[in-house]
């Protein structure tokens, strides 16, 4: 919010200079972002008066004119400007003057007439667009009749002060408005507040005259409706004072009675909004529920069609405005309105916040109605405004007023005891700071030598309860006071759950072995689960849905990594990344029924994901590096069902008989899917199988004392015998002497017949007890040769 | 018998300058040192001399022996020398090539930085904890006493799974989740995955990442929340960076505040990045558990005090890194990965 020091200083003094109020206000709780400085550098402007325009002779869209700038001799200016007439006051840049763009004014030739200055606009006064007034926003300024000639345009104008920009907090719209900060201010100073004087003078006959009541239908929904009437109205524009006060808290001047109800919004926070009287039936107005699809054209001459929940201040017909939102265009105070109805009223905050947000529409007003104020200021601003409007001589306030709803407030007590105090903000205030600190933000409080028993005033909604009034004492004491005090209390060590230990280590292997972290959204689109090749009946589709999402692409809480990976692959492809390692650790959602009513099963999976110059066996050599690491051994079984996955390249992963996980080659219609023109290789393992799993308690083993003897096999066998169950029945032959058997070559080709490969293993012998003798290993390795005949009609190559 | 002498060792001399290898020494060698060689010819003739010549004969013959010895002894070592040369000039690498670096993998920054700071609080005795992504209404607001009204409960603002069920918006559920097993005191600090309904620009996304975290404790008071975000601040960003504790409102905390830390460009001198203030905006929000939240968790107020703060991980990222667009967190982009 914007708050123009020199309205502030009306009702509060000032000790101080704006940057260290901006400081001290701020760490007493009202933000201040910035302080904006309305000082601007113009040199020799002054306003004048137009005696005469005339048409250019030779140019169609210039005109002539003659100015009276308090001197002997009227200036000559020339001018494209359309918004002026004769006997309009002016602001004039003369010869020499400077204006805060920098640019600098000299006479200047026209199509061979001379022109000695130029006429101002408030935009070249570098205000912006949207605050400038209606009648002045397509050119040059147009100042009041009563304007003296000559005189210095920031005089006139009154260019200088400054304003604090206010970040209110949820808790304090009290403070969103010039008398609250006004407040805020007196408490943070230790300076005296004072409420504008409100006073009117001059009332002429009676309400009654012209309407007959106002009536509250839904008390939910509104809880103080106060009608005030004027008549003898005369639509200007507002005194230059007004326009530029508005102009200076950041709202554009409309004409006198609008800027007298938003000078009050802001003033006093409360909305206020004029009705044309003649416009309304039946002598009255209701705040009531719309009717099932009425319709209402709004100030902007839109027709909208209501709900039923909403609030409307209807006459006795029909809906006259949107209550707290939007005024209707019929009843709109237009250039000839001669009496108006100006209500002032308090609505209930969520009902104006969702009838604001259902029409798209949000004002000034509705953003104060969508606060919860209290009924207390509406009399009070009513009469506000009948002031400024008698004072300001746009129209006659007539006598009494309508009134429904509540009228009384009983201030809550709460009450404070000092220790308590001490015990949450751990310092000792003294309890007449306390009181002081209370009673200049007009909480009215005493002491009773145990406790300070607070009244809570009306505007002040967010004090509830104890530790309420302990951050008043505690702000305006200045939380920077608090002297910093370490905990006390055993000293402990922090601890981390089994599953994030396991994770953390899980990540520092992946990234040794060259794998490169991703974190991507746990929302992802359902058309993911096609472009995988899930089937329709696949559990990975049975999903959590959002109900609100941002839309299709984000509303299924993900049931697999995988979609994620691919999409990251996919994109680092097409970037022109031609290799890539990736890994993610993250949550996947389970519903446990559907529609989901209960929270779902999160768990922790681990995708792998690479593509590159790589194949299926470096994937797997990741997959049994990272399980080895955690003294897991794990088998695998061939899945040739999976569609994300290449049928004969795919292995599904077993922890004691025990499915964990899956990785292999994509399928070529899920890379078709992605758009790639490579194969990409992807795992997803479950994180919890591991933790359970896992096996991490390392113990010594003596090391070999007797060497080993290593020799190499190669049979031939047929394309379809499996190295991993070659290899077993290796190992099988003489488990105690076998150290390892491992396989080192695949041959097909020359020498060997079609449908038939060749493979070598080198099998280490060792026996622990001693040094072993050729004659033994020759009889082993004889007889691995014979097991491989049996079982796999292998012949020795 | 001494001119003989003299001559055989000019002799020798010379003919072992003329030596071009171990071969041609050794031969060298073998003529005049060797058991046939011409020196030890003329030791054995030695017993022809007379008493008195023998004794200045045998001196010579030896010092000339010394001499031959010598002398192929240098010139055996300047040929491995020249030899060992010739080896090491065939070996020489153009060691300006590239190494071959192993494959290193990395972790992606925005976790990097999670985790860091799950660090920093475990050595200060916090326990780490993780939660569900998704939370219900009652821990995500109603226990952490968000008004009814209150417009973060809307559906423009956070996103439904059903009535009673959300995405989670902050970490601070995670606050109502451990005070409600009730295993007093609390120290935790719990990071996640949080989610608001704002499209992605520059600056937002609508999964982001938050820190929590809670001090429950008899005694607990502002002076320790003060101390306690001094001490993790230091930590986090250097001994030089300051602290501003501005009184803010959160609905859970009561008296609540905003922490400033130093702005890191200016290091608080101000700047225009800083708006002259000195002071970088809003690192984390804190304050002391409202009396509400307690007693929704059964907790007593009058005999328990707690202190919770909570702030964004991503921002503290990008700072971290200078990171200037949120959404690169999220492309992984393998170049962008690299860089960290």
């Amino acid at each position: 919010m914007l708050v123009p020091i020199k309205w502030m200083s009306q009702y509060v003094d000032i000790n101080t200079d704006d940057k260290t109020l901006a400081d001290k206000l701020t760490l007493t709780g009202s933000h201040v972002d910035a302080v904006i400085d309305y000082n601007k550098e113009v040199i020799n402007v002054r306003t004048g008066k137009i005696l005469e325009i005339k048409q250019h002779p030779n140019a169609d869209k210039l005109v002539v004119t003659q100015i009276d700038i308090n001197e002997s001799e009227p200036v000559q200016i020339i001018t494209g400007a359309k918004n002026i007439s004769e006997g309009d006051i002016v602001p004039v840049s003369l010869e020499g003057a400077v204006l805060p763009n920098g640019l600098k004014i000299k006479k200047t030739n026209f199509r061979g007439l001379p022109s000695y200055g130029m006429m101002v606009s408030y935009e070249e006064l570098g205000f912006e667009d949207k605050i400038i007034p209606k009648e002045s926003r397509d050119g040059i300024i147009i100042l009041p009749k009563d304007t003296p000639l000559g005189k210095d345009i920031k005089e006139v104008l009154e260019l200088d002060g400054s304003a604090l920009e206010v970040e209110v907090t949820f808790n304090r719209p009290d403070c969103l408005n010039i008398v609250g900060m006004a407040r805020e201010t007196a408490a943070t100073l230790g300076t005296k507040f004072k409420f504008p004087e409100i006073s009117v003078k001059n009332e002429q006959g009676d309400i009654k005259d012209y309407m007959d009541c106002v009536e509250i239908e839904d008390e939910d929904l509104c809880s103080r409706f106060y009608a005030k009437v004027i008549k003898d109205i005369k639509i200007g524009p507002s005194p230059l004072w007004m326009q530029r006060t508005l102009m200076d808290a950041g709202m554009r001047p409309i004409s006198n009675i609008v800027d007298v109800t938003n000078y009050v919004m802001l003033e006093l926070g409360q909305p206020l909004h004029a009705y044309n009287l003649e416009a309304l039936e039946g002598k009255k107005l209701v705040a009531r529920r719309a009717r099932k699809d009425e319709k209402i054209i709004t100030i902007d001459q839109t027709e909208r069609t209501l709900k039923e929940n909403m609030l409307v201040i209807a006459d006795g017909e029909k809906p006259a405005c949107i209550a707290g939102v939007m005024g209707g265009f019929n009843s709109e105070i237009s250039d000839d309105t001669k009496v108006m109805v100006l209500e002032s009223a308090n609505f209930n905050p969520k009902s104006i916040r969702e009838t604001s947000k259902k029409l798209g529409m949000r004002s000034e007003a509705s953003a104060r109605n969508e606060k919860p104020m209290g009924h207390m200021m509406v009399e009070l601003a009513s009469l506000r405004a009948c002031q400024l409007i008698e004072m300001i001589g746009a129209g006659t306030v007539v006598g009494g007023y309508l009134e429904a709803g509540k009228n009384d407030y009983d201030a809550p007590i709460v009450t404070l005891r000092p220790y308590r105090s001490e015990m949450l903000l751990g310092v000792d205030i003294p309890v007449e700071d306390m009181l002081k600190s209370l009673n200049t933000l007009e909480i009215e409080s005493t002491f009773d030598g145990e406790k300070i028993i607070s009244k809570i005033p009306y505007f002040r909604t967010d004090i509830e309860q104890e530790a309420d009034l302990i951050e008043e004492v505690g702000r305006l004491y200045g939380f920077e006071n608090i002297e910093s005090k370490p905990l006390t209390g055993s000293t402990r060590v922090g601890r981390k759950s089994e599953i994030r230990l396991l994770e953390d280590d899980m990540k520092t292997i992946a990234c040794g072995m060259g794998l490169y972290e991703i974190t991507t959204y746990s929302f992802i689109s359902p058309k993911t689960y096609d472009n995988i090749c899930a089937p329709d009946d696949s559990p990975l589709r049975n999903y959590v849905k959002i109900l609100n999402p941002l839309g299709e692409d984000f509303s299924s809480m993900r049931t697999t990594l995988i979609p994620n990976m691919m999409e990251v692959i996919q994109r680092n492809s097409n970037r022109g990344v031609d290799d890539a390692k990736l890994f993610e650790i993250g949550s996947i959602f389970i519903p446990k029924s559907q529609p989901v009513t209960e929270e779902p099963y999160e768990k922790q999976k681990l995708c792998i994901g690479m593509y590159g110059n790589y194949d299926f066996y470096d994937l797997k050599g990741i997959v049994e590096g990272i399980l080895s690491r955690f003294g897991i051994k794990s088998s695998i079984k061939a899945v040739k069902d999976n569609s994300t996955f290449h049928p004969g390249r795919t292995a599904g992963l077993y922890i004691n008989e025990e499915l964990v996980g899956i990785y292999g080659e994509a399928s070529h219609q899920t890379i078709e899917n992605y758009g790639l023109d490579h194969k990409v290789y992807i795992a997803e393992i479950d994180v919890e199988k591991i933790l359970e799993n896992k096996n991490t308690e390392w113990k010594y083993e003596a090391l070999p004392k007797y060497p080993a003897m290593v020799r190499d096999i190669a049979v031939i066998v047929k394309d379809e015998v499996l190295a991993g169950e070659m290899e077993e029945e290796i190992k099988n032959v003489n488990p105690h002497l076998i150290e390892s058997v491992k396989l080192f070559d695949v041959y097909k080709g020359e020498h060997i017949e079609e449908g038939y490969k060749s493979t070598a293993f080198s099998v280490t012998y060792r026996n622990k007890e001693r040094t072993l003798k050729d004659k033994e290993v020759e009889n082993i390795h004889n007889k691995i040769l014979q097991v491989l005949n049996k079982k796999f009609e292998a012949t020795l190559r | 018998m001494k001119e003989q002498l003299l001559k055989l060792e000019t002799e020798a001399l010379e003919q072992l300058k003329q030596c071009n290898d171990n071969a041609d020494i050794e031969k060298v060698r073998v003529q005049y040192l060797g058991k046939k060689g011409e020196l030890t010819l003329i030791l054995r003739s030695m017993g022809s001399l007379s008493e008195e010549e023998r004794p200045e004969m045998g001196k010579l013959a030896n010092e000339v022996r010394a001499i031959i010895e010598e002398e192929i002894k240098n010139i055996k070592e300047k040929a491995s020398h020249h030899e060992s040369a010739a080896k090491l000039k065939t070996e020489t690498l153009d060691i300006t090539m590239p190494g071959r670096m192993p494959e290193i993998g990395r972790r992606h920054p925005l976790i990097k930085v999670k985790e860091e700071l799950e660090s920093v609080f475990m050595r200060m005795g916090y326990d780490v904890i993780s939660g569900p992504e998704i939370e219900t209404v009652d821990n995500n607001f109603d226990d952490l006493n968000a008004p009814y009204d209150h417009p973060s409960r809307d559906w423009s603002d956070t996103f439904y799974i059903a009535d009673d069920l959300i995405l989670r918006t902050h970490t601070s559920p995670m606050e109502i989740r451990v005070m409600k097993e009730g295993k007093l005191p609390i120290r935790m600090v719990s990071t996640g995955r949080t989610f608001r309904f704002d499209d992605v620009d520059d600056t937002h996304s609508p999964m982001f990442h938050q820190m929590e975290c809670l001090v429950v404790d008899k005694g607990v008071t502002m002076a320790n929340l003060k101390d306690s975000i001094d001490q993790f601040v230091k930590e986090l960003f250097g001994s030089d960076m300051k602290t501003r504790f501005r009184p803010h409102n959160f609905p859970f905390t009561e008296p609540s505040a905003e922490v400033d830390v130093s702005c890191p460009i200016c290091m608080g001198k101000g700047c225009p990045s800083c708006h002259g203030t000195g002071w970088s905006m809003e690192l984390l929000g804190c304050g002391m558990t409202h009396p509400n939240v307690l007693r929704n968790c059964g907790i007593d107020p009058e005999v328990y005090s707690g202190y919770a703060f909570g702030m964004g991980i991503d921002r503290v990222a990008m700072v971290k890194y200078g990171i200037p667009n949120i959404r690169l967190l999220f492309e992984n982009d393998v170049r962008f990965l690299k860089q960290f």
